[in-house]
């Protein structure tokens, strides 16, 4: 500034680029180590398990163990359980969750906002303490049956459902609603009133304004929260086993069992290299019906 | 928008219900905290009433009173003469245009002016007519297919208000429907609202603004709002030219509120200065204060000791001088009080710190009783 002279631009000139310096390390050797450190912590390990299912006990590489998994009339059973109870769940979660998230989030009532804390707080906690405490409540021996044997003097009581697959569904839904209403709160957060105002000005009643105003809003959201709660449900373990549903067998259980009480690591892995397909499949389906039907909104969303 | 002045056939809003609104004595109060205070108001059938006031003042609290918002603490709400204070929003029949349009944003153009006639439980076959009706009016027939977000921001409020009329209210309530435009829209929009509102003569139009020139250009009656209270309320020219408070004085069109006590002889003193009003009330006690209001564009300058005739002059200091294009607004310092003064685009404007004297006409000023929307009496000695 000191020149006081004023450099006009030569725009016909190409622009100089900023020398390089010499010897710059290429762009892709930054990715490699935490492409390396994903593939020996994650892929080499699930490798190691694609392959040994792969590998039956006699030696040499072939699908006979998966011939024999999938002949097997437990396997299909728990391929069929799995699935069920995921999809219900999942569906229960998202109309359980979709309905307390509404509530929360538009019916103002004193501890509304601490509810929502407690929600975060809810998701902290380890599948199996729901379970456990579901069996206080509705187990053979919990607070219903109790409750009915005190008025009724009668042996036992009639809740007798915790062991079956109900009992899992029910934990289930219970255990994994707060991890859809959670996003579901951050959309309501941001919905905006006036539209609603608006909507309700125009004469459109409560169910009117959830169904065309605020549930097109929040269908991505839900899809989220949805398809999270999904794939947890196809894999979820701790429920399963601590219902003590002997009866409910589901892939993970199938595992455990096969791995760890029968020691057939092979038939193990197959049903593992299962479950992680079925996982990939359903939650791909899943995620191409939401972005079917959400279509219009997410055509919609500036 | 169409120009075209609406025909008798474009009026479809002519069958809706002639109501009014009537505000009696409605309080809403949060807490401690009163928002609105015991307004008294009436909107005639057909009129367009402005809210005018600044933020805080309590007019968008009006407004959510009518359309059912805002539950009032006290007094009743009445739509065409029925008491609707304990009626929800979706059955008071009402209209409502709000500052960031709030469209539906995953429906269509069509869809979002069609949503208010579903509610309703419009039979279906009349629902497209409907539509395309209201869609006419405000120039926005040729965006139906088009969703909200491929609009401009004109555009979109043409859709709002074309979604509030299609359900023909008797009121429609625009709550600062003009602020998120660019000023040039908003000029236009303007004179579009004030069409719509001839083409639909039966609507009663409650419009809430802290814009000053949209409520004076548009309203039959201006109610000036300030500190949850109605200050004033009146026709724009009457607002604008006898402004019954300080308030609306300062507010509708930033008078100067000069200080003055009242002399002998129908003169009154503005610190040492000598000056006249149009008309001092009769019997005015000497010794008694009052605010003279003076309108920045009627003071001019005067060269030293030639106001001229009747005029009033004072002399002051200039403390700033601001170009606004076609006007130059001068800041003097006159016994201690600013003053500033709009004065025709200057070649050679004053300087700052140079002493000028500027002149103004005993017939554009009004007196009003000292103190801010104060109903002490002139009369009496203070």
């Amino acid at each position: 500034m000191s020149t006081g002279t004023v450099r006009t631009p030569d725009l016909a000139a190409p622009v100089p680029r900023p020398a390089r310096t010499p010897r710059a390390v290429p762009r892709w050797v930054w990715a490699l180590p935490p492409v390396a450190g994903l593939a020996l912590a994650f892929l080499y390990p699930l490798v190691l398990v694609v392959q040994q299912s792969f590998t039956p006990d006699t030696g040499g590489h072939d699908l006979s163990a998966y011939r024999e998994v999938f002949a097997s009339t437990g396997f299909r059973e728990a391929l069929w359980t799995t699935v069920w109870i995921a999809v219900g769940s999942t569906v229960g979660c998202l109309v359980l969750g979709f309905a307390l998230a509404l509530v929360i989030a538009f019916v103002p009532f004193p501890g509304g906002k601490a509810l929502s804390r407690f929600i975060d707080i809810f998701l902290a906690f380890p599948s199996f303490l729901i379970t456990l405490a579901l069996l206080f409540v509705y187990g053979t021996v919990g607070m219903a049956n109790g409750l009915w044997t005190d008025a009724t003097g009668a042996a036992g009581g009639p809740v007798d459902f915790l062991h079956t697959p109900w009992g899992v569904l029910l934990a289930e839904i219970t255990y994994f609603t707060p991890f859809v209403m959670r996003p579901l709160l951050a959309a309501f957060s941001q919905v905006d009133t006036a539209q609603i105002e608006v909507a309700s000005s125009l004469g459109a009643k409560a169910p009117r304004i959830v169904r065309q105003v605020i549930l097109p809003e929040a269908l991505p959201s839900l899809a989220a929260g949805g398809s999270l709660v999904l794939v947890m449900c196809l894999n979820e373990f701790g429920i399963v086993l601590f219902t003590g549903a002997k009866d409910v067998t589901t892939l993970p259980m199938l595992v455990y069992s096969k791995a760890i009480l029968e020691s057939d690591y092979t038939g193990a892995c197959v049903v593992a290299v299962v479950n992680i397909a079925l996982s990939v499949a359903l939650y791909g389906l899943y995620r191409a019906v939401v972005a079917r039907t959400a279509a219009g909104g997410r055509r919609a969303g500036a | 928008m169409s120009t075209e002045p609406g025909g008798p056939e474009a009026v479809p809003t002519s069958r809706a219900v002639r109501s009014g609104i009537r505000f009696d004595h409605v309080s809403v109060t949060y807490g401690d905290l009163t928002v609105l205070d015991a307004l008294d108001l009436t909107v005639e059938p057909g009129e367009v009433l402005a809210l005018l006031g600044p933020s805080g003042s309590g007019k968008t609290t009006a407004l959510r009173a009518v359309a059912g918002f805002v539950r009032p603490s006290g007094g009743r709400v009445l739509i065409g003469g029925q008491d609707v204070t304990d009626l929800p929003p979706h059955r008071r029949g009402i209209g409502m245009v709000v500052q960031q349009y709030a469209l539906f944003p995953h429906l269509r153009v069509d869809q979002n002016v069609a949503f208010g006639l579903k509610a309703q439980r419009t039979p279906r076959a009349a629902i497209p007519g409907r539509v395309a009706e209201a869609l006419e009016m405000t120039g926005m027939a040729g965006y139906a297919r088009r969703y909200p977000r491929e609009l401009s921001g004109g555009q979109q409020q043409r859709v709002a208000i074309a979604r509030a009329l299609a359900i023909r209210p008797g009121v429609l309530l625009l709550d600062e429907p003009l602020s998120a435009l660019d000023a040039q829209l908003r000029s236009g929009m303007l004179a579009e609202l004030a069409r719509l509102h001839r083409e639909l003569p039966d609507v009663s139009i409650l419009y809430v603004t802290h814009d000053q020139i949209e409520a004076l250009t548009l309203a039959d009656r201006i109610a000036v709002m300030d500190k949850a209270r109605l200050q004033d309320c009146g026709t724009p020219q009457d607002l604008y030219r006898r402004p019954r408070t300080e308030f609306t004085a300062s507010f509708v069109g930033s008078a100067n509120l000069l200080p003055v006590r009242v002399a002998g002889e129908g003169a009154l003193h503005f610190g040492d200065a000598v000056v006249r009003a149009a008309e001092l009330p009769k019997g005015a006690v000497e010794g008694a204060e009052a605010t003279m209001c003076v309108r920045p564009h009627a003071l001019r300058l005067a060269a030293a000791g030639a106001a001229g005739g009747a005029a009033n002059s004072l002399r002051g200091t200039v403390t700033g001088v601001q170009w606004r294009g076609s006007t130059h607004r001068l800041l003097v310092d006159a016994g201690g009080h600013e003053i500033r003064a709009d004065v025709g685009d200057l070649r050679q404007p004053p300087a700052v710190g140079a002493t000028v004297t500027l002149a103004f006409d005993p017939e554009d000023t009004v007196l009003l009783p000292a103190g801010v929307g104060t109903e002490r009496p002139l009369l009496e000695r203070v």
